[in-house]
């Protein structure tokens, strides 16, 4: 598709062609308060040269030299030029899903070969090639659990991202589906008691994530027992895909719902990520979106294809498992090569360097009079403090010192004010680390 | 073609009574409108089904399609066959294709039903207007 702009000569042509005699005879049927008097307030054209110097004098505006310790969902991973190298060749960037399968053989290996990595990282029996996001995802997984049991209600612990949960009632305000959310306990853990009370013998599923919004790691078996016990299915979201190179999958599970921006996709204003459906062989039926298959063709050579197609929208219609399963294949891509590039062992050490440097960072805050540790549980990459005095005000102080604070979790827990999300990767240096302590020390030692 | 002793409606299922018992499959038309059969997927013994229920679908190659119930009542019996020969709704969807078993609700709504005849008559129409 091209989208030139039409000349004069060329609006002329097709104005006399529908036999208009000008664009306002054209416009006619539109009542005469509607139409716009006065051309639009545009900027006018510009050369290619004047465009080039104002996103560079736009690009200036970007904030440098700033450490950041934000996660919360979105994570700050080293990146190999080879994957933006890759995903920027023409067959891959600019060609849309595949449905011919005849012709796009290339781009069908590179969303199997994601699905078989995203098994193997979940330990679940079948991916599919991507869904818009980590958020989305989880939704569908949710309304995949009503379609496979027959059930409608949903019990959703706390600890799985606010906006994830927002997500899923905003999807789901008008589906009939009720939702009972359950708090957490001291651990930052989802609070198996009350959950265990929760569950009765209509609920469709239980949805916690892991690690989940407090850097938490969940306990997946005993979740997924109670879960089970009654006849509902367990939900895992998965927010920072990392930490699967150093915790154990969410084997358990009956559906996997995973944010795969950590694998090579750049934090970014909302997007675009990709999310991702995993799930048990049998429930495959009920897995929305697309599905790369391998398979043979008429003479035994390898093949590969878009499987299972008939549970789709543009087959069933309103009857498809899913009607916003819009799949990232470019996002996939990146996620395939990026992993490729990293290996098992890589992304093993990847996690440890994680691992040590949130720990480290935790320890060092801990040494600061007033902040203590908020929540007592196994953590990954994040992690919860309290402070003496509002997060806001010590962030706006650290900001100065060129220092993106820790989340303030009052924003989205009315009971967890107080309460920093920090957020340490392996992109965090130890200088950086060191650096956002002391100002915090120094902050925190000053009066309101 | 189609057996005289069984009825049929218009979305293509056909009925078999026998006593108070029901069997439900597609007919051979229907089966040749959705191409190679893959997978069906059956409800659970004991659903109670009302006339014109969604109890089931069957998916082709190219099509997923909905079974409805010609007839009430509670589902007896399904054809666990189907899991591993989805491919004899092809073969033999009037004989050991056969989808369910239920107990009638109200055997009377079978006569509504169109007898061997009228469904020829009616996929005969069907056939001369594609």
């Amino acid at each position: 598709m091209r989208y030139l702009p039409k000349g004069v000569s060329e609006r002329r042509d097709m104005l006399a062609a529908i036999g208009a005699r000008s664009i306002e005879t054209l416009f006619a049927a539109i009542p005469e308060q509607f139409r716009l008097k006065e051309p639009l307030r545009l900027p006018g054209a510009m050369s290619e040269y004047e465009i080039i110097e104002y996103f560079r004098a736009r690009a200036a505006e970007n904030s440098c030299g700033y450490s950041s310790f934000l996660g919360a969902g979105v994570y700050n991973h080293l990146r190999s030029v080879v994957t933006d190298g890759l995903i920027q060749r023409g067959e891959f960037l600019t060609s849309y899903t595949p449905y011919q399968a005849e012709i796009s053989q290339g781009t069908l290996q590179a969303i199997f070969e994601f699905q078989t990595l995203m098994c193997e990282l979940t330990g679940m029996e079948v991916a599919n090639a991507s869904m818009w996001d980590g958020s989305t995802a989880t939704t569908e997984a949710v309304l995949m659990a009503e379609r496979l049991t027959g059930k409608h209600r949903v019990v959703v612990a706390r600890s799985l991202h606010p906006e994830y949960r927002q997500v899923l009632e905003t999807y789901t305000r008008n589906l009939g589906l009720q939702i009972h959310e359950i708090g957490f306990t001291g651990s930052g853990q989802a609070d198996s008691t009350r959950l265990d009370a929760a569950i009765d013998s209509e609920t469709a599923a239980v949805v916690v994530q892991s690690p989940n919004f407090f850097g938490v790691l969940e306990q997946i078996p005993q979740l997924a027992q109670l879960a089970h016990a009654k006849g509902a299915l367990l939900v895992v979201a998965i927010t920072e895909g990392v930490s699967l190179g150093a915790a154990r999958p969410p084997i358990e599970a009956d559906i996997v719902a995973m944010e795969a921006q950590s694998f090579g996709l750049p934090p970014s204003y909302g997007g675009p990520y990709a999310g991702v459906i995993a799930t048990r062989d049998k429930f495959v039926r009920q897995m929305p979106g697309r599905l790369a298959g391998e398979t043979v063709d008429s003479t035994g050579r390898r093949g590969y294809v878009l499987t299972l197609a008939t549970r789709e929208q543009h087959i069933r219609r309103e009857k498809a498992t899913s009607n916003i399963c819009t799949n990232q294949a470019l996002c996939a891509l990146a996620a395939t090569i990026h992993l490729c590039l990293l290996g098992k062992e890589g992304l093993k050490e990847l996690a440890a360097q994680n691992l040590a440097k949130a720990r480290f960072a935790l320890e060092q805050l801990e040494t600061i009079p007033g902040v203590r540790r908020a929540f007592s549980g196994p953590f990954f990459n994040e992690f919860a403090v309290e402070f003496p005095r509002s997060v806001k005000m010590v962030n706006a102080d650290l900001l100065r010192k060129k220092i993106i604070g820790p989340l303030p979790l009052g924003s989205s827990y009315a009971d967890l004010t107080k309460r920093a999300l920090f957020c340490v990767t392996e992109t965090t240096s130890r200088v950086e680390i060191e650096r956002m302590v002391a100002a915090i020390r120094e902050i925190l030692s000053k009066p309101v | 073609m189609y057996p005289s002793d069984y009825r049929y409606t218009k979305e293509h299922e056909w009925v078999k009574v026998s006593g108070d018992t029901g069997t439900i499959g597609i007919t051979d038309y229907a089966q040749h409108e959705l191409g190679d059969v893959v997978f069906v997927e059956l409800p659970d013994v004991g659903a109670k089904l009302k006339t014109g229920d969604v109890f089931g679908t069957i998916e082709s190659v190219k099509a997923v399609s909905e079974i409805y119930a010609p007839v009430s009542g509670d589902v007896v019996e399904t054809n666990a066959a189907l899991s591993a020969t989805p491919e004899s709704v092809n073969s033999d969807p009037h004989g050991a294709a056969w989808l369910i078993k239920i107990k009638l609700a109200n055997p009377a709504e079978v006569s509504g039903l169109m007898d061997a005849a009228a469904y020829q008559a009616f996929v005969s129409e069907k056939e001369a207007s594609a």
